[in-house]
């Protein structure tokens, strides 16, 4: 298990009711990630639709998770 | 120059900070909240962003610009925060010799920065529905419009 930190926004960040979050998760990956998360909560966009940021920086989906991480999923954008 | 702004966005003192005298054309963009989205009524938009990373985008997207085009300057700001009917939300700017390389880099920009910030729209319509924009999984945009209360 590591411990990972995530930041909410947008509708993720309404869909889970709060901004952020720190937890222990067997997820190796983004992707998995997201998908132990929207089990959890919900979330209405499937894991294809959804980008990462790890670090502040955007990452692979497949990226590999480390402990301490700061985590984004970015849900599609719209600025403009 | 790239920000994100949760203040009003002053053009003309971004303009000044183009000011170059090798400059022979200067190209700005300005996206304004508009009152139809999709066949809705829009009465205001909250936009929301992922600042640091917002920012590093952004800054990459200028640099590119500069790359690919013959510029002299580049700056753009893009709001967050409650946005009402004729706000600006985004402001694009950008100086060079000549008007083509102005008018295409402006294009680039602002191209970019709608595909790649990791910011994000609300539209709240009139009856008080409100959705998040791009973000419908099922039906159209209308479906995804979920009462507020």
């Amino acid at each position: 298990m590591i411990h990972v930190r995530i930041q909410y926004f947008a509708i993720l960040r309404e869909q889970r009711g709060q901004n952020e979050e720190t937890l222990a998760t067997a997820a190796a990956t983004p992707t998995a990630l997201y998908e132990e998360l929207r089990a959890r909560h919900g979330f209405t966009l499937p894991a294809d639709r959804i980008r990462a940021a790890v670090n502040e920086t955007f990452v692979a989906a497949d990226a590999p998770l480390r402990e301490g991480d700061r985590i984004v999923f970015i849900p599609p954008v719209a600025g403009g | 120059m790239f920000a994100i702004a949760a203040e009003p966005i002053d053009p003309a003192a971004l303009q000044r900070r183009l000011a170059d005298a090798r400059a022979g054309a200067c190209v700005t963009f300005e996206g304004w909240v508009r009152n139809l989205n999709e066949g809705q009524t829009v009465g205001a938009l909250e936009y929301e962003a992922f600042v640091p990373l917002a920012e590093s985008e952004g800054t990459k997207i200028l640099a590119e610009a500069r790359a690919k085009f013959d510029l002299l300057g580049a700056i753009c700001v893009h709001r967050t925060g409650l946005l009402q009917l004729g706000d600006m939300a985004v402001w694009v700017g950008v100086t060079a010799a000549h008007r083509g390389a102005a008018f295409d880099a402006c294009r680039y920009v602002i191209d970019e920065a709608k595909a790649r910030l990791p910011i994000w729209k609300k539209e709240h319509y009139a009856g008080g529905t409100t959705a998040w924009i791009n973000c419908a999984t099922r039906g159209g945009a209308a479906d995804a419009a979920k009462p507020q209360f």
